[in-house]
């Protein structure tokens, strides 16, 4: 008997969609915390109010002062790790990939169930509180490192079809995004003074960023030197680096032409067009054209057009038509 | 931890005989068990919980504030059937599908066998779950339960009977799979040493009686899986057999009639669906025939289905045969579509319908099971010698109001199996779901699920009233073969 391919139904490309980015999201939150509780170890007393930048990149300022209030490591890392009632904390990213992989169990292997299954119970268990303020490197490592088992076993275990390049669409869109919040922290983090721009102090920071984006090692390579210019421009435009925002969505642009057919170059669906012209608008943009407009604002408005991509991502696959619309394509 | 203190108290020990020798079966697992260090047993057990858990088999209980995952109870010593019985066992239900199926073909069809009065016309057609919208319906090649579960259990006279038929959407295949998947780990010497009959055949001959229901012009239909959705306390069992046969799970949201056919909602647009192994009850399936307020079901679906353009498993309207009510007449069943005896008896049956038989009942609640008719998973069961008598007297109202909903049976004392209880080993009540496939043969799992209920002295197995689950191991008949393969040597450098 012949088999049939199914094309994949648009409820589960959705939830491998979602399962792939809520994964990479508690991976960069749980790398994110790490590196500034290490960060905090490196800087002088007086400055070490620098919890509220954490907080502030992720949009979610608000929520954070009306439920905590004061900015300390206890708080933040209770809010982005464990607070069960804020979508984005580390549980909430977890539980959510958990349920959308629980909704595909059939499409994934075994072994990545089992992966994202365990990475929540993980973070869930009780035993789990205690080590994030205990032993919180040992911990948050923990997270970061299944997150990355995650990622390695689905590319050993998945076929690389359709639904695999949904998964690598997802991770890419997420990973640039949070590259682009990751290097925004910066200007919300604190210096004891203007005159310490260039210091020693700026340099820690600076590499906090780096290291954030699990890029210290890789830019070193690139710029030897730790310069805020050359740290936003590798985290932006370097072709090499994987979660360099370039790079993210050139992979991101590939994946979604291996879904839908068309060649790189053209587009056929509204998610294409707006994704292959932000790619292009990096491809010949350069770093002074970002400091000319500000880094902040510039990457206030490269997470604008990536929503607009996922939205459109959202319209063109996931959307369900109603049944009035059933007829044959 | 080991067997020396263990009693069988006049029980029916599926592992051990009277004068408390093992069966001959047993003596490897049980010498096994015996020979394990201090601790070793109760360290084993943890660990396939834990396997349990990490491999997601489980359910979620939401407390105060909190979600926690639990796994269904599961007993690491297994439960044996000898060779023997299950050539019996395989014997009697091979037999008692068959006339089943021939039995729903004719009630919706012809109904031959109420015109020649054997079964009573008011009783079929009072069935809640009798469907007249399927009269008339022909189910491709005929067949109308693709998918049984049906639970056996051994009383103390070592007999077995057939306790009841699951034919609409029998759950639990799955944990068989799983099981045995842990067990495997648990007592990997074990399998080597036993002839243990292997289970994961199943989710392909389940493929094979799924596209068995094409039409032969169609060279590649397409199945799917049919679930209620995530919520579903069964929802790891219909995406794990999804995923086993390589198919599609679909919620009713994900797919669309049109132009006489049922279609996927896909990436690429609509996608023709041929088959469906549906574990959405009747009611439910579809909002234009039955229950309007459904909102899982496929609206339309049931005009598809009677023109033959989408095969379902198990047919619309199977439910009927497993009215407990009709279940004691399946003797007569046998008896009338096959001329034959039935060989896997019924436990006794009293109908409450029936005059005499209700009064037999009310007078004797203390002493027997009653059950609703159309309820399972334990619920709306009063098991008599263990109840109180306000139990009861609720009990013998409820019959009066509405006779056709009871049945009655002498209380069984269904056969024990030793199960790990702290750090020592007791008896506890088991039964034996195995699962039976009706496609181009009638096909019987060696295996199935054994249900124990691990509440001290409790005859109910059921997950929702305590019950956990155990491994089923069915014997080779012969017990010596060993299959002999050459293996060439590695190669190295």
């Amino acid at each position: 008997m012949l088999v049939h391919q199914v094309p994949m139904l648009s409820r589960v490309a959705d939830s491998i969609y979602w399962m792939s980015r809520y994964i990479e999201r508690a991976e960069n939150i749980a790398r994110f915390i790490d590196v500034n509780l290490r960060l905090m170890l490196d800087i002088p007393i007086e400055v070490q109010q620098q919890w509220q930048p954490l907080v502030i990149v992720t949009g979610d300022q608000d929520l954070f002062t009306q439920h905590y209030g004061e900015a300390t490591s206890d708080t933040v890392i209770q809010f982005l790790t464990f607070d069960s009632n804020y979508p984005n904390s580390i549980v909430s990213c977890l539980r959510s990939a958990r349920e959308n992989a629980r909704s595909i169990r059939e499409v994934i292997s075994s072994e990545m169930w089992q992966s994202v299954n365990e990475l929540y119970l993980l973070v869930a268990s009780r035993e789990a509180k205690r080590r994030a303020f205990d032993e919180p490197h040992s911990f948050f490592t923990e997270v970061k490192l299944n997150s990355q088992r995650f990622i390695g076993i689905t590319e050993g275990t998945m076929s690389h079809g359709e639904g695999w390049q949904f998964l690598r669409l997802a991770v890419m869109i997420e990973r640039a995004e949070k590259t682009s919040r990751i290097l925004d922290m910066k200007y919300f983090l604190l210096l004891p003074r203007v005159d310490h721009v260039g210091t020693t102090h700026d340099n820690i920071q600076l590499s906090a960023v780096l290291k954030s984006a699990s890029a210290l090692e890789m830019y070193r390579k690139r710029f030897h030197r730790i310069l805020r210019k050359q740290v936003a421009d590798f985290l932006i435009f370097d072709h090499h680096f994987p979660r360099s925002i370039h790079h993210c969505l050139v992979q991101a642009e590939e994946a979604l032409h291996q879904i839908t057919g068309s060649p790189l170059g053209t587009f056929s669906n509204e998610a294409e067009r707006r994704l292959g012209r932000l790619r292009a608008e990096l491809d010949y943009a350069d770093i002074s054209e970002v400091y000319e407009q500000g880094l902040h604002k510039y990457l206030d408005s490269l997470q604008l057009k990536l929503n607009a991509v996922g939205d459109a991502i959202y319209s063109t696959f996931f959307a369900l038509w109603p049944p009035s619309a059933g007829t044959k394509v | 931890m080991d067997f020396d203190d263990y009693a069988t108290d006049l029980h029916y020990d599926e592992l051990f005989e009277s004068d408390g020798q093992p069966r001959k079966s047993a003596v490897p697992i049980i010498n096994r068990i015996n020979s394990l260090p201090a601790g070793e047993l109760q360290r084993r057990q943890r660990e396939a919980e834990a396997a349990l858990l990490h491999m997601g088999i489980t359910f979620t209980v939401y407390g105060p504030g909190e979600e926690m995952d639990r796994i269904f109870p599961f007993d690491i010593i297994p439960r044996i059937v000898e060779a023997s019985d299950w050539n019996y066992i395989e014997r009697g239900l091979k037999q008692r599908i068959y006339a089943i199926n021939l039995f729903l073909e004719d009630i919706y069809n012809e109904q031959r066998i109420l015109k020649d009065k054997v079964i009573s016309t008011e009783l079929i057609h009072s069935g809640m779950s009798f469907r007249p919208e399927c009269m008339g319906l022909h189910p491709p090649k005929g067949i109308w339960c693709h998918i049984t579960g049906t639970d056996i259990v051994r009383h103390n006279d070592g007999q077995l009977y057939v306790l009841e038929d699951n034919l609409r959407c029998p759950s639990g295949v799955s944990y068989v799979l799983e099981n045995r998947e842990v067990l495997k780990r648990t007592f990997p010497r074990l399998f080597e040493v036993l002839n243990v009959q292997p289970v994961d055949d199943y989710p392909n001959r389940l493929l094979e009686t799924l596209e068995y229901l094409a039409p032969d012009t169609l060279e590649s239909p397409s199945v799917a899986v049919l679930t209620p959705g995530v919520y579903n306390s069964a929802y790891f069992e219909h995406s794990f057999l999804a995923q086993q046969m390589g198919v599609p799970l679909v919620e009713g949201r994900d797919l669309v009639v049109s132009d006489g056919f049922v279609y996927m909602r896909t990436t690429r647009g609509f996608e023709r669906l041929d088959i469906i192994y549906r574990r959405i009850d009747d009611d439910f399936i579809d909002p234009e025939v039955f229950r309007p307020d459904s909102l899982l079901g496929i609206p339309g679906i049931t005009g598809v289905y009677r023109a033959g353009k989408i095969a379902l498993a198990n047919a619309l309207g199977t439910g009927i045969a497993d009215d407990k009510a009709v279940y004691a007449c399946v003797p007569k069943v046998i008896k009338y579509y096959l001329g034959e005896d039935i060989i896997l008896p019924n436990v006794t049956t009293y109908l409450c319908w029936d005059d005499k038989e209700r009064q037999y009942v009310l007078q004797n609640l203390d002493k027997l099971v009653v059950k609703a008719v159309n309820e399972s998973g334990g619920y709306g069961m009063l098991v008599g010698p263990h109840a109180s008598e306000a139990e009861r007297e609720a009990f013998r109202e409820k019959i009066q109001a509405n006779p056709r909903n009871y049945i009655a049976q002498p209380t069984l004392d269904l056969s024990i199996v030793p199960a790990i209880i702290e750090n020592h080993f007791e008896g506890r009540h088991v039964d034996l779901r195995p699962y039976i496939l009706f496609g181009e043969e009638i096909y019987v799992l060696p295996g199935g699920l054994t249900r124990v209920a691990l509440r001290k002295g409790s005859l109910v197995v059921n997950s929702s009233q305590g019950g956990g689950s155990k491994d089923t191991w069915v014997l080779q008949e012969d017990m010596d073969r060993m299959p002999s393969v050459t293996v060439q040597p590695r190669r190295h450098k």
